[in-house]
């Protein structure tokens, strides 16, 4: 039975959301199910759970591009049906983990894993793992930058950190390439963010044919667009002064596009995390408010990464968080140690600003 | 021999993290649209800018979401892109794969697709990349007939739901994250579908603290597993930590020579509600007084376990900064258990939706609504009652809106009476 063109209601099947995930999970995970004593990480990517059975489950981890082929997923799919009883499956953080019931197991998987470059064994504990990002020049619209080429120039650059657990604890670094933020950008450790500098064209000959003009006008969040007549045509006018780039306005009104090669930039933002472990969850700071996006392999944004994890990765006390350290020290002498210049620009001055500003005569001088 | 020469993106292949590039390369010998995509993508390295046009709304009958419209802006150019369209296919929990599904699903998209996938995209599902409108319906006939699987959301309402792994690997977990995230992903399909909220909503659930699908936050109801009663501890293991026969933080700190485990000084005194002691021998926690950060079990998982009467935590109101500024979710009730059939939660979710569809402006999400018209008129609608937990503080400014029902005598005054006390 195929589908029908000339028929398309006849059979039609709807709303029965995803597959029973029940149905993948190895045996071995099945078997042992909420019955879990306690794990251990036996070597950078790898991990071992121990059941209440005294059954075991070795894991091994891998990075992934997140992009991925049908022939690279082929390729992992081979890995699991030798060795994974055809069972594998991904983390959050884009990663592919491949999972057996016994250590004897492990070397002949490792074997095969480490043959294909494609699948580099890391991710584990206090070591950088995958960076979780967006979609960037590869598929969206709205992008200020690439996200999956920035994305292997940092990860090639911080590796060793992949591979290794050296660090005071896990580090999240991740990225958006727009202020739409598809992702939890604003509250990662280090976060590369794509911004653009420009406020929006206006294509008056069209706007008020492709878009609702009230529409574009209610988008923008700080009053910026106002109505106007070009020509004798119903359109609108923007007050740079008062935009703050957020694309929202775009989002509304393709007559408005706001992308600019010249103006678009990287944000870098530190210090956010979302467990709740000893500290509450943080918010990312901005620390520097612009750095030039220079593809293919952006070596400002590099730099700047890699500046700010081995400051931190020298100075933090064991499980301490970017942000925690940052907080401990104070974020003058996080400025200060990590050479970042500061800036009127890293002072909030939109909603909630008065929150961040410091209401007290304790500082530390520079 | 390649269509389109790609200096820029060949640099993207050298260098030990995996290339997407090589990866797409080799995809493109049997997929020739991609060669295309390279092409556009090249151009985009040298302008700096991309080549996607805005918007285009397609979609399978009767859905409003799960698919998502994408037209080149240099069709001419590179026509195999012309027309690539996002499908989002809905993800199983904890993302589980049986090479047999994925290979039926590999199958599916080299026959009407690019070839080309996010494993997963940012809200959890399977992305499928790059194909025409014709396929459209097709795709969906056989991802619903012969794989029984559906399309995840897009647009105006029920985001795919998403789940840490929970207690299918993990020794923390204090609920089912995949059943609920399952059961509730099935439950409102309608939901998932048919546009008729504001904006995006999005639910995730975490089997605890640590919140491996950080659901604080992204989502507007966030469910992260906690419990009520005591930590389990087992002081054999405690000392076996202590005198470094076992490795704190089950070995991820093993790259790096720390010195000897101080239980002092990495545990006790980094306890934020500082309930723990040792005394040499044993380790004693207040558990009254513990926050349940997961620090203490973090760093001695062979020791410590979180209690037995286990539920989760509600949260509601987390999103990234675009309108009003990024939020994290805002603790709303402290602890339910978090069992099937799940009516109680089921309850209160649709208290929330009923609210907010009445009151949320246009491309308003929830947390901004609950901003502007504030916490009590949110925990008016959805019925519950305020308690010290929801505040890291109480309110520092005096305006309070009172109610008339709640002050003596109401409103009405006698403005005579008034006037005779104090003449004009
Ligand atoms: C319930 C009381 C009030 C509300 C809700 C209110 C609301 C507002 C709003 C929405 C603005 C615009 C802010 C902006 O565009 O950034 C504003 C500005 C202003 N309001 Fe009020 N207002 C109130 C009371 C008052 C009172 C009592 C005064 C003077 C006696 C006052 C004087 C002003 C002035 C001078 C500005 C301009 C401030 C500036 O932009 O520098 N407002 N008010
Ligand atoms: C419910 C009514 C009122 C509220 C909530 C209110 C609130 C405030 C606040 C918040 C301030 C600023 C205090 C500070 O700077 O620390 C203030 C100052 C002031 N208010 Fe009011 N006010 C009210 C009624 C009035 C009325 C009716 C008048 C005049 C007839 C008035 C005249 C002033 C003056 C002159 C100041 C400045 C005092 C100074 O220099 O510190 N207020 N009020
Ligand atoms: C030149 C003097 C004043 C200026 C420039 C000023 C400005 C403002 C501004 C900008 C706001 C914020 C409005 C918003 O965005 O929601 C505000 C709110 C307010 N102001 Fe003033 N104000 C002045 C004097 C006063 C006085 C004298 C009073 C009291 C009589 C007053 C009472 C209030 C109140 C009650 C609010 C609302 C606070 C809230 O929304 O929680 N203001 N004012
Ligand atoms: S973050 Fe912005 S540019 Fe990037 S994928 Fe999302 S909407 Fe597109
Ligand atoms: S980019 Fe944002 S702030 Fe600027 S005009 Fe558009 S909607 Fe307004
Ligand atoms: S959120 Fe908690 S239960 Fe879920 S995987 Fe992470 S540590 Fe385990
Ligand atoms: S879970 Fe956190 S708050 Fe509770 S005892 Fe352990 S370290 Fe202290």
């Amino acid at each position: 039975m195929a589908y029908d063109p000339k028929n398309p209601m006849k059979d039609r099947i709807t709303d029965i959301g995803p597959r029973n995930y029940e149905e993948f999970m190895p045996p071995v995970i099945k078997k042992n199910f909420g019955k879990w004593l306690y794990h251990e990480i036996l070597e950078p990517g790898i991990l071992m759970h121990k059941a209440e059975s005294g059954d075991e489950v070795y894991t091994v981890r891998v990075a992934a591009a997140r992009l991925m082929s049908i022939e690279l997923i082929r390729d992992a799919m081979k890995i699991a049906d030798k060795h994974c009883e055809g069972c594998l499956r991904w983390t959050t953080r884009n990663n592919i983990e491949f999972m057996v019931d016994n250590k004897s197991k492990l070397e002949p998987l490792k074997a095969d894993l480490k043959a294909n470059p494609m699948f580099p064994i890391g991710g584990t504990g206090a070591g950088v793992t995958n960076i979780v990002h967006t979609q960037g020049w590869i598929h969206c619209h709205t992008p200020a930058i690439d996200a999956s080429g920035i994305v292997k120039s940092v990860m090639d650059d911080l590796f060793k950190h992949f591979q290794s657990m050296d660090l005071p604890a896990q580090v999240r670094i991740a990225l958006a390439c727009c202020l739409n933020m598809c992702g939890a950008v604003h509250c990662s450790d280090i976060a590369i963010l794509g911004f653009h500098r420009k406020p929006p064209f206006v294509q008056h000959e069209v706007i008020s044919q492709i878009c609702e003009i009230p529409l574009a006008i209610a988008a923008c969040p700080t009053g910026a667009i106002k109505p106007a007549t070009v020509d004798g045509k119903k359109s609108v006018s923007v007050n740079g002064e008062r935009c703050m780039f957020c694309g929202n306005c775009y989002t509304m009104c393709p007559a408005m596009p706001l992308m600019d090669a010249e103006a678009d930039c990287v944000v870098i933002m530190v210090g956010g995390k979302i467990s709740n472990r000893i500290s509450a969850p943080k918010f990312s700071k901005v620390v520097i408010p612009a750095l030039p996006s220079n593809p293919p392999r952006w070596p400002e944004v590099v730099a700047a990464v890699r500046n700010i994890l081995e400051t931190y990765a020298k100075n933090a006390n064991k499980y301490e968080r970017i942000g925690e350290w940052a907080e401990r020290i104070g974020w003058e002498r996080f400025f200060e140690k990590c050479n970042l210049p500061f800036d009127v620009k890293t002072i909030d001055d939109y909603t909630l600003a008065y929150d961040t500003l410091r209401t007290t005569t304790q500082f530390k001088f520079s | 021999m390649a269509k389109f020469k790609t200096p820029f993106l060949d640099e993207l292949e050298k260098g030990p993290w995996p290339s997407f590039v090589t990866d797409i390369k080799r995809q493109a010998k049997t997929k020739p649209e991609l060669e295309d995509l390279l092409g556009q993508v090249e151009l985009s390295y040298k302008d700096k800018e991309t080549h996607w046009k805005h918007g285009g709304i397609v979609g399978v009958f009767g859905y409003g979401g799960g698919v998502i419209g994408r037209y080149s802006d240099m069709p001419k150019e590179f026509p195999g892109v012309a027309h690539f369209h996002t499908v989002r296919v809905n993800q199983p929990s904890g993302l589980y794969y049986s090479t047999k599904y994925l290979g039926q699903l590999m199958e599916i998209w080299e026959r009407r697709g690019s070839g080309l996938t996010n494993m997963h995209g940012s809200t959890g599902d399977m992305v499928l990349l790059g194909t025409t409108t014709d396929q459209l319906e097709e795709i969906f006939w056989e991802l619903t007939h012969d794989l029984n699987t559906d399309l995840g959301g897009s647009g105006s309402n029920l985001r795919t739901p998403s789940c840490c792994l929970g207690m299918s690997r993990c020794e923390w977990a204090c609920f089912d994250t995949q059943a609920a995230c399952h059961h509730m992903t099935n439950h409102y399909q309608d939901e998932l579908h048919r546009p008729a909220f504001p904006y995006k909503f999005k639910f995730k659930f975490s089997g605890c603290p640590n919140d491996c699908v950080a659901a604080i936050a992204r989502s507007d109801m966030a469910f992260i597993g906690t419990w009520r009663d005591d930590i389990r501890i087992d002081q054999v293991a405690v000392g076996a930590y202590v005198n470094g026969e076992l490795k704190p933080n089950a070995g991820a700190h093993s790259g790096r020579d720390w010195g000897k485990f101080d239980i002092v000084k990495e545990v006790i005194n980094l306890c934020p509600s500082k309930c723990m002691s040792w005394d040499g021998k044993a380790l004693k926690i207040n558990n009254k007084e513990c926050v349940r950060c997961m620090h203490c079990i973090n760093v001695m998982p062979r020791a410590l376990r979180p209690g037995l009467d286990k539920g989760c935590s509600i949260l509601c109101g987390a999103k990234a900064p675009i309108l009003e500024g990024q939020r994290l979710a805002t603790l709303i009730v402290p602890f339910i258990k978090m069992e099937p059939p799940y009516e109680e939660v089921k309850g209160l979710i649709e208290k929330v939706w009923d609210w907010w569809m009445e009151h949320g402006k246009n491309r308003e999400r929830l947390g901004e609504l609950i901003g502007r018209v504030g916490m009590r008129e949110f925990l008016k609608a959805i019925e519950v009652k305020a308690i010290p937990q929801m505040v890291k503080e109480p309110r520092s400014n005096p305006y309070i809106f009172w109610e008339e029902s709640a002050v003596p005598g109401g409103w009405t005054r006698d403005l005579a009476a008034f006037r005779k006390k104090h003449p004009l």
